[in-house]
């Protein structure tokens, strides 16, 4: 009984150890190792699958040369649609020099031509010559992935389906039982994956790609389909095929799970710093301005480029409506000098119209120079031209990723919007006013044929800040803040407060003057009763002599009575002795 | 025609006395197969027959030298390939269908105009 007892346990403790994770090979594909958690199943097929133009390709070759330069897997490319030349030449233009790692024997590349009309058919036969060949590249170079681009050329290529399916299902099988890592690529068909279904022989990880134009903007998206025996995103991932190769940017893997540094970064406003509880922005926050136009917008975030750099920060300028030079000119107006800064390597100007690109390609340019700039501070002026890429909704998603992305990199993100006139000021187009921690409201306020700008904080989290709405001034001596004239009247900037300010001080000087008048007065009084009471003093000394002297005359003649009475007594010397014996017995 | 590399590699070959055979033929194997010795049985029946004391037939086992599976672009096995005359044929399976075989490398109309 104790046996069976013991045995039993050890069967469930063996049942309730966690399998060890599914190996996976990195794919040195920027992102997509993010959403896979870790890489392609290792040793098994994984199926790329899309429309034309997609990037299978790319895709595949990428997979291969980061196996071989990255991981140290030596790998083989069967190409079934392009020559060997033709895939070099074609993917010199994303950096790989395939001719370079063929010459290295860590690539492999061999195209396989199948031409309907040079073949005919004869009676049974097999594909060993594909495995033969197979073998012998993955053989020579130590291979240990395996691309097929694209398999299905064969179904147009050979005639016996049946022959073609079954050996394909054997051929899976053959590069399993080697432990290959293999990428299938397949061209996207009416209604299934792939055109000649070869999902069906590859069941391990499907990753579909997409490319699609909305709007005359183009957009490439992938999407892991399955991958057993692994948690994956799930997400229609956006991805980008630039000069350095593929990247795809994850969606909604970042959690809100970002540090919240402390330290603080001045704005290059000394005044603005006052008013956001004395010390300027949270380094690592993010900072929205919105204003109306030509309210300063630029100029406070190349005020705070300046702030990053002179304190040895790198600042990343995205700048959307601006050329360089303009900047840099428009900005030494307000007496905010950038290109010495941008000479020193701390300041980088982006600037492109919007338009140019997609919104996720934005993101990934973005994404990228953050990457390899690796600064403090990134400044995107304005997000607003960003919403004439794609709709609100994709503005609003792109926007919370890139902030979510900087906040994660402990960024300290400085956004500039446009409101248009005739919208509330406390309100964005973008609608991102609740990611941000940030927000300052440039407003112009019209009054007396006069247009001036006031600066009000509307929300600073994490910090006692200023309720009041100040004036903003640009001169060529830079930003000012004003403080603004609150009267009962209203608030009032410009000349109007000028003039206000001015009467005031008129008023203030007339109570000075009254004061002065007051005090020397009071001086007066007190000078004139102190005399008086001298003299005063003096007479009642004069006085106090006078009687003194009476005082000291009655005395004496006092004296001179008693001292002749005594002398009278004495001569007569009857009564002293008697009359004081007779007063003892009275009583 | 043939470049001198080949020879040196020397693979088993068969070939008729005429020194310039106006037909070569390379048949590509994988071993020795049923399937393999089935179509070279049936490829030399039917060069005996049509095409007696004008060709060379090359049997090439890929097993031996993968690497001549690329040059001829070589996926299924068996494959006849047919060098000369020009433009090159390729017919694969075991060569059991002779009409078939005869319509891949172009017998029929060489005769006829023979």
């Amino acid at each position: 009984m104790p046996r069976t007892r013991s045995k039993l346990k050890r069967a469930t403790r063996r049942q309730s150890k966690p399998l060890p994770p599914l190996p996976k090979a990195p794919s040195g594909i920027r992102g997509l190792d993010e959403i896979t958690g870790g890489g392609l199943p290792r040793g098994r097929p994984t199926l790329v699958c899309g429309g034309p133009g997609c990037g299978k390709t790319l895709f595949a070759v990428e997979f291969l040369v980061r196996g071989a330069l990255d991981s140290g897997e030596n790998g083989v490319f069967m190409a079934f649609e392009e020559t060997a030349e033709d895939l070099a030449a074609n993917v010199a233009s994303l950096g790989f020099d395939l001719p370079k790692l063929e010459a290295e024997k860590k690539v492999s590349i061999d195209y396989v031509r199948v031409e309907r009309s040079e073949i005919q058919e004869t009676g049974e036969y097999d594909l060993e010559g594909l495995f033969v060949r197979l073998d012998y590249a993955v053989k020579r170079v130590g291979a240990k992935r395996v691309v097929l681009d694209t398999i299905e050329s064969l179904f147009s290529g050979l005639p016996n389906q049946a022959i073609l399916r079954a050996e394909l299902r054997r051929l899976f099988h053959w590069l399993k039982d080697r432990g290959l890592t293999v990428v299938v690529t397949g061209e996207k068909g009416e209604g299934s994956l792939t055109r000649q279904g070869l999902e069906e022989y590859v069941s391990d990880c499907v990753i579909f790609l997409d490319h699609r134009v909305v709007d005359q903007v183009s957009t490439r998206r992938l999407r892991i389909v399955k991958y057993r025996g692994t948690v994956h995103g799930t997400n229609e991932y956006p991805f980008l095929i630039d000069e350095s190769g593929f990247s795809i940017l994850p969606l909604t893997s970042l959690g809100l799970t970002h540090r919240a540094p402390t330290g603080r970064l001045p704005s290059g406003i000394p005044r603005l710093d006052e008013m956001l509880g004395g010390r300027g922005y949270y380094e690592g926050s993010s900072i929205l301005v919105t204003g109306t136009a030509g309210t300063g917008k630029t100029s406070m975030a190349a005020s705070l480029a300046r702030s990053a750099c002179t304190r040895g920060k790198r600042c990343l300028y995205f700048a959307f409506e601006e050329s360089v030079d303009q900047l840099v000119r428009n900005m030494r107006s307000i007496g905010i000098e950038l290109r010495p800064l941008m000479d020193q390597g701390l300041l980088r100007v982006m600037a492109a119209r919007p338009t140019i690109q997609g919104l996720e390609k934005h993101l990934v340019t973005m994404h990228r120079e953050v990457t390899t700039f690796r600064p403090a501070v990134v400044v995107v002026d304005p997000i607003t031209n960003l919403i004439n890429v794609g709709t609100t909704t994709e503005t609003q998603s792109m926007l919370t990723r890139l902030l979510d992305f900087l906040k994660l990199e402990g960024i300290t993100t400085f956004f500039t919007s446009l409101t248009s006139g005739g919208e509330s000021l406390e309100q964005t187009d973008v609608g991102i006013s609740s990611l941000i921690d940030t927000w300052l409201v440039l407003a112009a306020v019209r009054s007396a044929g006069e247009r001036n700008r006031t600066l009000t904080i509307v929300k600073s989290r994490g910090m006692a800040h200023s309720n009041q709405a100040v004036e903003y001034r640009l001169s060529s001596r830079g930003l000012e803040l004003v403080d603004t004239y609150l009267g009962p009247g209203g608030v009032l900037t410009g000349s109007a407060r000028v003039a206000k300010e001015a009467e005031d001080r008129a008023v203030m000087q007339g109570y000075a003057d009254d004061i002065a008048l007051r005090q020397l007065e009071r001086e007066r009084r007190e000078k004139r009763v102190e005399a008086q009471i001298a003299g005063m003093r003096e007479e009642l000394a004069a006085d106090m002599v006078q009687l003194e002297r009476g005082i000291k005359d009655v005395a004496r003649q006092r004296e001179r009575l008693l001292e002749e009475r005594r002398v009278m007594a004495s001569s007569r010397q009857a009564f002293s002795r008697t009359s004081t014996r007779h007063r003892r017995k009275e009583p | 025609m043939k470049p001198p590399p080949r020879r040196a590699r020397a693979p088993r070959r068969r070939a008729d006395s005429s020194p310039h055979p106006q037909w070569d033929l390379r048949l590509y194997v994988a071993g020795q197969t049923a399937r393999s010795a089935m179509a070279l049985q049936n490829l030399k029946r039917i060069c005996e027959t049509h095409l007696q004391g004008e060709y060379r037939i090359e049997v090439i086992d890929v097993l031996k030298n993968p690497q001549l599976a690329q040059g001829d672009q070589i996926l299924a096995l068996p494959t006849l390939v047919r060098k000369l005359p020009q433009p090159m044929k390729k017919i694969i399976g075991d060569l059991s269908h002779e009409e078939r075989v005869l319509i891949g490398l172009d017998l029929r109309e060489a005769r006829s105009r023979g």
